[in-house]
């Protein structure tokens, strides 16, 4: 089965051959590295830009102003901090311009913590980008929904915000990507580049793919439970799956998938069944996205709730430290998911 | 100061169209200012003194929508520039009473931030700095395709130019066999609101920071139509044809100040159209009266404009969800 990134790596394939994809660039996403995660191998349409963060979302912006489509990436979301005007402004240009100017455009950037990455490589940019309105956000938890919301996001008219789980990125997919070849040999040999000399004539032989599409804005129900709802997305939604393995409790869990516009009806009924809901995600706790779900949920379910809905998210430190210890003890751990589900389902208001 | 007429190669009908709408721009942002003074408008922001460099640039301009015309990523002082490519006066005073028939942004914005897709203007921001990165992409995709004429153009302020957009657009722009069709411009009025432009910058000029990329660069007096237009046709036909970028700093006016957040009065500055109509006088291509006759016949228009845009409708607070995201207004996602 392929990995995250040779699904990424697929969709953007599929988009440059079928979508109308013309440019997929940032630094190093060209030849001869094809990203640092290896996501833009083989692509016909890379290309490296200047390492100016400002310039590659300005430039995407400028050719989506003229009706192209394209995906651009930053390296690390770490590094996105210093473009956030510019983000501001591709989520403002339709409603500023009064419906005039949309931007097609898809904004790729690895995000998240969990591979040791230390202060600059594991920040979380979920919270900030809900901070944005006019884009669309989503951050796949496995391989298949990321080959189908990347094409979903390249389909958009508007601008989309796709958060990589980096710690993710190697994890091999459950189900098969639609036209991925049988053995995972051969994938691998027709898409993955070669170490060495041998790269600089390679070319990859993509398999037949075929269009899968996840809507964007709709969750996905991973498991059906009775006694808790659980929502989260990207690594953290792996991480409560295991959690939840070999659980004396009955969990929902869903996949938010989008986190703007989220699924909120999806995440209501889940509630009202459940009677108690917990958000795990891993972006600092105050002022977090979970909160704001947690919010809503306050307000337009109240009798519903058993238990104060909950957030479980990074501690407000300001980075995450690279020792195991100090990373393990700043984002939500399996064992920290567990007992917080323990907690509000055996406690009560 | 006087203009150097020996260096005009412009026909008589060309430098009197060039007076001709310096002078209507000039009259509209007055209106502007007096509207704001009135107490009828909050804020005023505008373009009076860069007349000379700006109208040249308008009617320079292959305007048109899509790839294969111009694009143009302005400054919030540009109106001049689209008066000569041909906005009407309604569309300015409509941006100042923030209308819904303000075509530009529905009232959402501020006056002279103008968004005008059937001429491929992008929407005109309030960050002084921002189109300098954005106009890379658009000139980026005008040279990929082959026998494309087009050029993006884009304009700002000496102090937009202290930011990081500025050095991205000079580095991306310049990029070894990757070189853009673009016109960067900075007109240079000295000022950053309040703070002058000596404290601030160690280069001798703008010009040198373009030029260490090897950009073809350009100071001139911003206050000289004649000059401007020369300067700017060459530029333009050279990018045009050889798919290159070039710069240009023009040293321009501030006639009132940075905005109404300064007063908005009148300052001693040279004024590009008093050079101008002295120039043509001394001509014998237009007498006193005639221009007095131009400016009255502008001032009289502007009033009635005025008071004909004040009935027009204002936009309702249910359109703030408009266009939140494209033909998506009625989704789920707002339905709190």
């Amino acid at each position: 089965m392929a990995t995250m990134v040779q699904a990424i790596r697929m969709a953007l394939h599929y988009g440059e051959k079928h979508l109308e994809v013309k440019d997929i660039f940032g630094q190093d996403v060209g030849p001869p590295l094809g990203g640092v995660f290896t996501a833009t191998q083989g692509l016909k349409t890379t290309w490296n830009s200047p390492l100016d963060e400002r310039g590659i979302i300005g430039t995407a912006i400028g050719i989506a102003m003229t009706g192209e489509r394209c995906v651009c990436e930053i390296q690390f979301a770490d590094y996105i901090f210093n473009t956030i005007d510019l983000l501001k402004l591709a989520g403002n240009n339709l409603w500023a311009s009064h419906g005039q100017f949309p931007l097609p455009l898809v904004l790729m950037t690895p995000n998240g913590a969990g591979i040791h990455g230390s202060i600059y490589h594991s920040h979380s940019f979920d919270t900030w980008a809900t901070r944005i309105p006019g884009w669309k956000i989503v951050s796949p938890s496995n391989a298949l929904d990321a080959y189908g919301l990347m094409l979903s996001a390249i389909l958009d008219p508007n601008p989309v915000f796709y958060l990589k789980p980096k710690a993710l990125l190697r994890v091999k997919s459950k189900e098969k990507i639609p036209g991925e070849p049988e053995s995972e040999k051969e994938l691998k040999e027709r898409i993955d580049a070669p170490i060495g000399l041998e790269r600089e004539n390679w070319k990859a032989r993509w398999p037949k793919l075929e269009l899968y599409t996840v809507p964007l804005g709709k969750a996905r129900l991973v498991e059906e439970g009775t006694d808790i709802t659980v929502v989260s997305y990207g690594r953290s939604l792996v991480l409560c799956e295991k959690a939840i393995q070999n659980l004396d409790i009955s969990v929902e869990l869903i996949d938010l998938r989008s986190l703007y516009p989220y699924d909120w009806q999806s995440i209501k009924k889940s509630l009202q069944k459940t009677g108690r809901i917990l958000f795990v995600n891993e972006d600092t706790e105050v002022s977090n996205f979970g909160e704001h779900l947690a919010y809503r949920c306050t307000k337009e379910a109240f009798y519903d709730l058993l238990v104060p809905p909950t957030v479980l998210a990074g501690k407000q430190v300001p980075g995450i430290g690279l020792h195991p210890n100090l990373e393990s003890a700043t984002v939500p751990q399996i064992s920290d998911i567990k007992k917080e589900i323990e907690k509000l389902v055996h406690s009560s208001l | 100061m006087a203009l150097d007429s020996k260096k005009n190669t412009l026909t008589d009908q060309k430098l009197l169209q060039i007076h001709d709408l310096m002078v209507k721009a000039r009259v509209t942002e007055e209106r502007l200012i007096h509207i704001y003074k009135q107490g009828l408008g909050y804020f005023w922001i505008g373009g009076p003194g860069e007349e000379a460099f700006s109208v040249p640039l308008g009617l320079l301009i292959d305007k048109g929508q899509g790839k294969n015309k111009d694009w143009l990523y302005l400054h919030y002082r540009a109106l001049p520039t689209l008066i000569a490519m041909g906005l009407d006066m309604e569309s300015a005073f409509r941006t100042m009473f923030n209308k819904a028939t303000d075509l530009s942004s529905g009232g959402r914005n501020f006056v002279n931030h103008y968004s005008i897709p059937k001429w491929n203007v992008a929407p005109i921001t309030s960050v002084i700095e921002v189109q300098y990165s954005m106009a890379i992409g658009t000139a980026y995709v005008q040279k990929k395709e082959k026998g494309n004429k087009s050029l993006t153009v884009v304009t700002g302020g000496d102090a937009g130019s202290h930011e990081s957009d500025f050095a991205s657009c000079l580095i991306w722009s310049s990029r070894p066999k990757k070189e853009l069709p673009i016109l960067i411009t900075v007109q240079n009025n000295q000022w950053g609101i309040s703070t002058s432009y000596d404290e601030q910058h160690g280069s001798k000029s703008i010009a040198e920071r373009a030029k260490a990329f090897q950009i073809e660069s350009y100071v001139i007096d911003g206050n000289d139509p004649i000059k401007c237009y020369h300067t700017l046709k060459t530029a333009i036909k050279s990018i045009r044809k050889n798919r290159k970028p070039i710069f240009i700093e023009a040293k321009v006016s501030r006639l009132y100040g940075h905005s109404s957040a300064s007063g908005a009065n009148y300052v001693q500055e040279p004024c590009c159209i008093k050079n101008f109509e002295a120039f043509l006088i001394k001509k014998k291509l237009i007498t006193k009266k005639q221009i007095k006759d131009i400016w009255e016949r502008y001032k009289e228009t502007a009033k009635k404009i005025q008071q004909k845009i004040m009935k027009e409708k204002d936009p309702q607070a249910e359109s703030i969800w408009q266009h939140v995201y494209f033909k998506e207004d009625a989704s789920d996602w707002r339905k709190f």
